[in-house]
């Protein structure tokens, strides 16, 4: 009796710990297995998660408000430094102010000049030197420069700003008449700088500037005891002039009135000063409000009493450079005021007179965010260098904004339209990714690499389709089966071939190879099936006897011999026929006769080489769903007297067609992916040309090639990872539909 | 006639017919191409001199003949070559010379004139070098210490025995180098860390810096007494030199510590060039790479994806496994699943590139980044696992694969016999029972081939590595004699990236292009047997089971 319950209650304990084990057996799988779903899953959702803020628009938020003391003057320019802790703000008295960029208290205050004359006329050179002159009322200029000390005294940052006088701290003379001056541009670079000025009699003057010694212009120790030499410099006088600016190289110089009327003098020969072109940047009835260089110094902006901005740059037209209208951005409400440029993008923020402050971006003429004040006069922007503070001031008040604004240079133009980019002749696609300098303008068109991804594919799929298809049909249909059991792994091996090594081959075995034979290449295509059919032919005629020694269905075998004599031939002879057709060099015929490029790694190689690569998918998948149409229905059409080949046109490849072409969709996936076989066997150059003998960059290619170099989280970054997501996409579509294409063919085939 | 054959359509089935011939032509073909190309690399060829008479005088060749190709004179005339023929089509060879030391490149290309005579000299003699490629020319003699050395030995025999002396000097400096030194430089490197990791944690404790101290003197000892040791080595390594003639005339001098091998294939027999030929592959499968990869072995690349591709298996195989069994036989069968499965069947097919990229952004940056911050706050801002590496490497093909592995196990697992379930459960017997006793053993043949098919796959991907974590040199292997032995952080090299680059970003594309096809025969050769083996394992399945089913 003890020894029942016993046993009942082991039994009992033990059913309980069965399904224990049961359960978490259960538990384990379907944790372990949604975990590894989800895990997949996880790769698209990184993908978006990284490319999001490539389409986020900027954000700008007030941080502080706060006035700075009035007994200086008002504000003719503000800046910022690199930390975004000082700022400092010139007036119209002549003096420049350091103060807290965050609070407005003041740290430093450095009188400028000491005279009896006011300021007439302000001008910012360029940013990056931080470089700003004064004109005077009494024909003097002051050339000032801001600087910031960094130093790390008990490693704490510590930033000691200061003011030195690159031309010297005495005013220098630009107009000798002493009349005051309307507008100054001053430029300078390691040898000579020059002061273009407007006086309020309506004369353009310009004073040139040359280095003596070593020494002088440049660098912090010279300042106001560098030595040098003024000249005067006549120019051609312009009638209403109102605006002048000078480019940084001091070859080119902007002469503009009120109404927009502008003039482009060339300076680059200083004993040949001429005019090279006069145009009016605005319509009938506008006035101009603001002019100045973008990063760079190449694009002019250009702003209005009716809100507009538009730039401008020179565009060479037989080789003569033109001034010319590029793009236009969004309509502000008010005159603009000032266009505050940011220092390492093509980006800048412009401020008008009804408080709207708006932040753009020019070569993806593109607004990406815009803050609306209302009742505010704005008249001045400063921007940090780096982009995430900016300063506005309404008189002596000033506002600090702090801006999120990580990928403004994207847009849906930059990447799928022309874009005219900065010295292009045209608007164009572009891809350029990255250069060593702050000016540059990085040109991310998705086009030359698209273009790229499928004339690959294109001429992949060309070489791979034909082959692989009438292969499979072969195979299915018409093939011994002794000879399919052998020949459907072999092809299926090739399969697993690494893309790595079919693209050595391609590159360093093919593609000289074809350079070298190109003329046998060609005609294998004539001589290949004349020779097959004659050969055919030739079988066919033979005495039955001999004939019938080969069974039905091994005619592949049979014909391996014959392809590759004809092969050998073709490419035998391809030296000779070099000789007779082509005098000796194709390469120059084409380029003589076609206009063709000859590449050594071209499309032919990649066509090959990819297509090879493809040819064991879309032949194993296309010979499944021909094997498997139901045998009733090809018997029933032999039986009503059908031959062969009628039957498998009219019946087999009509039922599988929807295998096939799911076939064809996975191979295309495939070769829009491959990524070492472009690598290797092309030149990776982002061309767009259709032509067979060039080579290409695709998709897959530029991340291989660019994502090493990439900085993490910048707009580079996340276009590559676009780039990804793009092909990801397009596979994921593709292959889904063939999926389903398939999966409906299985079930059409089992109800026939 | 013709017209009532095509009618019949039997010449459309000869076109047919003729697509399987061309597609098999290729694959044997370019089997065949790697093959030949790669394993002919190893064998002593003849080395030939010609007299080369032209304007500028008599010009003595000495090398080997390495390619032979027709050319139209027109595009030599097109390419800048100034050559007087009236032929129209004329041949041209591409000689190895070597002596790059003096010559400036390994290569040329050379038109023999008609009358040109060629001829074997025995005493011609090739020396590989560990530096500047091969030597071809004439032996002079060998010096020691800069003077003649006497000896009553013949001089072949006198240098076969010093060079193999030389190689065993050269064995012993490398593997002071490389292990001693190199492993006490480690555990110099462990202790900085240490005591950063003390600095970090606020530890004031003296004793725990002194300890830490102690055993660096201790290292700094050891350290001293192997560079010592070291010097003493390479003193000895310097003792002799050969001096030699090249084509040119000029005399040369080699170090003989310099020296890998020397042979003069002319005189050799058969037997003698076996000997050589095995001796190279060798050196080419177990040796390290010398001269920015284009010459020497590629050991570590086999063993960098070797031990890649294992822990990917190990990762992969799991995962793929449990999750076939979830979708086979726990999920509900219905739209949802069906949808999974559409998924996980086309990431298959998604570019490989784009895992790469995925493990770049998500592996290395950011869970890499975040163990270094928690982990290894010491080593920063140096990363230890925030930047490409091998766990990375391994983690990312095993996403890469992890379709393989499902599909084949679901396929494996469709085959049960749906009796064999049902049998173990009206038995009794729970569904886990059920699961791990009866299904998972006969469904293990299915794993397998889900495994090998996966490794196969992994073992010739290239494209996402370049991203996560192979380097063209890694200065150590992953695998090592300092704890914790196996580093998981560590670069490493792989065949197929070594192909990619010693091919294509080599500065001496001809001289490395025979190593990249004989890497290339290697590869080939694992992936393939691979694939057999995998395909073997299915039918070998498929038999089993067409007997349980009757």
């Amino acid at each position: 009796m003890k020894n029942n319950t016993d046993t009942a209650a082991s039994h009992f304990s033990r059913t309980r710990i069965r399904s224990l084990k049961d359960k978490l057996t259960a538990f384990n799988m379907a944790a372990g297995g949604i975990g590894v779903i989800v895990a997949i899953m996880l790769i698209f959702f990184y993908l978006l998660y990284i490319v999001y803020p490539l389409f986020k628009d900027a954000s700008v938020s007030k941080t502080s408000q706060y006035s700075l003391s009035s007994e200086y003057g008002n504000t003719l320019h503000l800046a910022i430094e690199e930390q975004n802790k000082i700022a400092v703000q010139y007036t119209d008295r002549g003096y420049a102010v350091f103060f807290d960029a965050q609070n407005g208290k003041q740290i430093k205050t450095v009188k400028l000049f000491n005279s009896k004359a006011s300021v007439s006329s302000f001008k910012l050179s360029t940013q990056v030197n931080n470089t700003v002159a004064f004109g005077l009322s009494n024909g003097h200029a002051v050339i000032v420069r801001h600087q910031f000390k960094i130093s790390y005294p008990d490693d704490k940052i510590h930033i000691e700003p200061e003011i030195i006088f690159p031309a010297g701290k005495q005013p220098l003379i630009v107009d000798k008449n002493k009349k005051a001056l309307l507008d100054i541009s001053y430029q300078q670079d390691e040898d000579k700088a020059s002061i273009v000025a407007i006086t309020d009699d309506g004369r353009l003057v310009m004073s040139l500037l040359e280095k003596e010694e070593a020494g002088l212009l440049d660098e912090e120790d010279e300042q106001s005891s560098a030595e040098y030499s003024q000249s005067e410099i006549s120019l051609p006088q312009i009638q209403d002039a109102r605006y002048v600016l000078m480019d940084p190289l001091q070859r080119t110089l902007y002469v503009a009135t009120i109404k927009g009327q502008t003039t482009v003098i060339d300076t680059s020969d200083l004993e040949n000063i001429k005019v090279i072109q006069s145009i009016n940047l605005l319509k009938a009835q506008q006035t101009l409000t603001h002019l100045s260089f973008l990063t760079g110094g190449i694009s002019l902006l250009v702003g209005n009493n009716e809100g507009e901005i538009a730039q401008w740059f020179p565009v060479n037209k037989n080789n003569i450079p033109q001034l010319t209208f590029i793009r236009k951005f969004k309509p502000q409400q008010g005159a603009i005021n000032d266009i505050e440029t940011e220092q390492r993008r093509k980006g800048f923020i412009s401020v008008s007179d009804a408080g709207q402050i708006t932040i753009f971006n020019a070569t993806a003429q593109r607004d990406v965010a815009s803050v609306m004040l209302a009742n505010t006069n704005l008249q001045h922007a400063a921007l940090s260098p780096r982009a995430d503070l900016l300063l506005t001031a309404s008189n002596q008040q000033i506002s600090a904004w702090h801006i999120e604004n990580e990928h403004p240079e994207m847009s849906w133009s930059i990447l799928w339209e022309k874009v005219w980019y900065e010295s292009y002749s045209e608007p164009e696609y572009i891809w350029q990714s990255s250069s060593a300098d702050n000016d540059f303008e990085p040109k991310y068109s998705f086009m030359p690499l698209a273009f790229g991804t499928l004339k690959a594919a294109f001429y992949a799929m060309l070489f791979a389709i034909p082959l692989a298809l009438m292969g499979a049909i072969y195979t299915a249909y018409f093939m011994a089966p002794k000879m399919r059991t052998f020949v459907k792994p072999t092809i299926e091996i090739m399969e697993a071939l690494p893309t790595v090594i079919l693209g050595f081959l391609a590159g360093l075995w093919l593609a000289p190879f074809m350079e070298e034979h190109l003329v046998g290449v060609f005609s294998l295509l004539l001589i290949m099936p004349i020779g097959i059919l004659a050969f055919a032919f030739g079988w066919q005629k033979l005495p039955k006897k001999y004939r019938l020694l080969i069974p039905e269905g091994w005619q592949a075998a049979l014909l391996i011999p014959v392809v590759v004599f004809l092969a050998w031939l073709s490419l035998s002879v391809s030296t000779q026929m070099e000789v007779v057709f082509f005098g000796g060099d194709i390469k120059h015929w084409l380029k003589a006769t076609l206009g063709l490029n000859f590449d050594q790694r071209n499309s032919l190689v990649v066509g090959v080489a990819m297509g090879i690569a493809v040819i064991p998918t879309i032949f194993s998948i296309a010979e499944d769903a021909i094997f498997s149409v139901p045998k009733h229905l090809t018997f029933g059409s032999l039986a009503l007297g059908a031959t062969p080949w009628q039957t498998l046109t009219r019946v087999v490849i009509l039922t599988a067609s929807p295998g096939i072409f799911s076939a064809i969709m996975i191979g295309m996936g495939r070769a829009v992916g491959e990524t070492m076989i472009v690598l290797m066997a092309t030149g990776n150059t982002p061309v767009m040309d259709l032509s067979i003998f060039q080579g290409m960059r695709t998709l897959s290619a530029n991340i291989a090639v660019e994502m090493p170099e990439a900085e993490v989280a910048s707009t580079h970054y996340r276009i590559l990872f676009l780039a990804a997501l793009v092909l990801f996409l397009f596979t994921f579509v593709f292959n889904t539909a063939a999926e389903l294409i398939r999966q409906r063919l299985r079930s059409k085939y089992s109800s026939l | 006639m013709i017209k009532k054959w095509f009618k019949s359509g039997d010449p459309f089935i000869w076109l047919n017919a003729s697509a399987v011939s061309i597609s098999i032509i290729v694959v044997v073909g370019l089997l065949m191409v790697i093959a030949v190309k790669g394993l002919s690399h190893f064998w002593p060829a003849q080395i030939i001199q010609a007299e080369l008479v032209n304007e500028t005088g008599r010009t003595t060749l000495v090398g080997e003949i390495v390619d032979t190709s027709e050319v139209p004179v027109q595009r030599l005339i097109d390419s800048g070559i100034d050559i007087k023929t009236d032929k129209e089509v004329i041949e041209r060879s591409l000689i190895k010379v070597g002596n790059r030391d003096v010559l400036g490149s390994d290569f040329r290309w050379v038109i023999f004139p008609e009358n040109t005579s060629i001829i074997y000299p025995e005493e011609l003699t090739v020396i590989e070098r560990r530096e500047w490629g091969n030597f071809y020319g004439y032996l002079l003699g060998i010096s020691k210490n800069g003077q003649p050395l006497k000896t009553n030995k013949p001089l072949w025999q006198q240098l076969e025995q010093l060079i193999d002396e030389a190689n065993q000097l050269h064995d012993k400096i490398r593997d002071i180098e490389k292990h001693e030194i190199g492993g006490i430089n480690y555990e110099l490197e462990q202790l900085r860390l240490k005591k950063r990791r003390l600095e970090l944690d606020g530890v004031t404790d003296k004793s725990a810096y002194k300890l830490i101290e102690s055993e660096k003197r201790a290292l700094n000892d050891l350290y001293n007494q192997q560079k010592n040791a070291l010097v003493k080595l390479y003193a000895e390594a310097t003792t002799y030199t050969v001096s030699a003639k090249i084509m040119s005339g000029q005399t040369v001098t080699i170090p003989l510590a310099k020296i890998v091998r020397a042979y003069q294939p002319n005189r050799l027999n058969v037997f003698q060039k076996i000997s050589i030929y095995f001796s190279r592959l060798a050196e080419f499968v177990f040796d390290e790479p010398r001269e920015a990869n284009t010459e020497g072995g590629i050991f570590p690349a086999i063993f960098g994806t070797v031990l890649m591709v294992i822990l990917m298996a190990i990762l992969v195989t799991p995962c793929g496994v449990i999750t076939a069994i979830y979708l086979r036989e726990y999920a509900k069968q219905g739209f949802v699943t069906r949808l999974i499965r559409i998924a996980v069947n086309n990431l298959a097919g998604v570019p490989s590139i784009v895992y790469g990229i995925f493990g770049l952004g998500f592996f290395i940056y950011f869970i890499g980044s975040e163990i270094d911050q928690i982990f290894y706050p010491e080593a920063l801002p140096a990363p230890t696992f925030g930047t490409p590496g091998l766990l990375w490497s391994s983690l990312t093909l095993a996403i890469l694969t992890v379709p393989v592995v499902i599909v084949a196990t679901e396929e494996g697992l469709s085959r049960i016999p749906k009796a064999l379930r049902e049998g173990s459960l009206a038995l009794g017997a729970t569904k886990a029972e059920t699961l791990w006793r009866i299904i998972i053993p006969m469904a293990t043949p299915a794993m397998m081939t889900g495994m090998i098919l996966a490794i196969a796959r992994a073992a010739g991907e290239v494209a996402p590595l370049m991203l996560v974590g192979v380097v063209k040199l890694a200065p150590s292997l992953p695998l090592d004699g300092s704890l914790p032995f196996l580093h998981l952080e560590r670069k490493f090299m792989h065949l197929g990236f070594h192909i990619y680059d010693v091919g294509f970003q080599s500065p001496n594309v001809e001289a490395a292009r025979p190593l990249v096809y004989a890497t290339s025969f290697l590869l080939v050769l694992v992936i393939v047997i691979l694939n057999l083996s995998a395909i073997w394992i299915r039918n070998h399945l498929r038999e089993k089971y067409r007997h349980l089913d009757s």
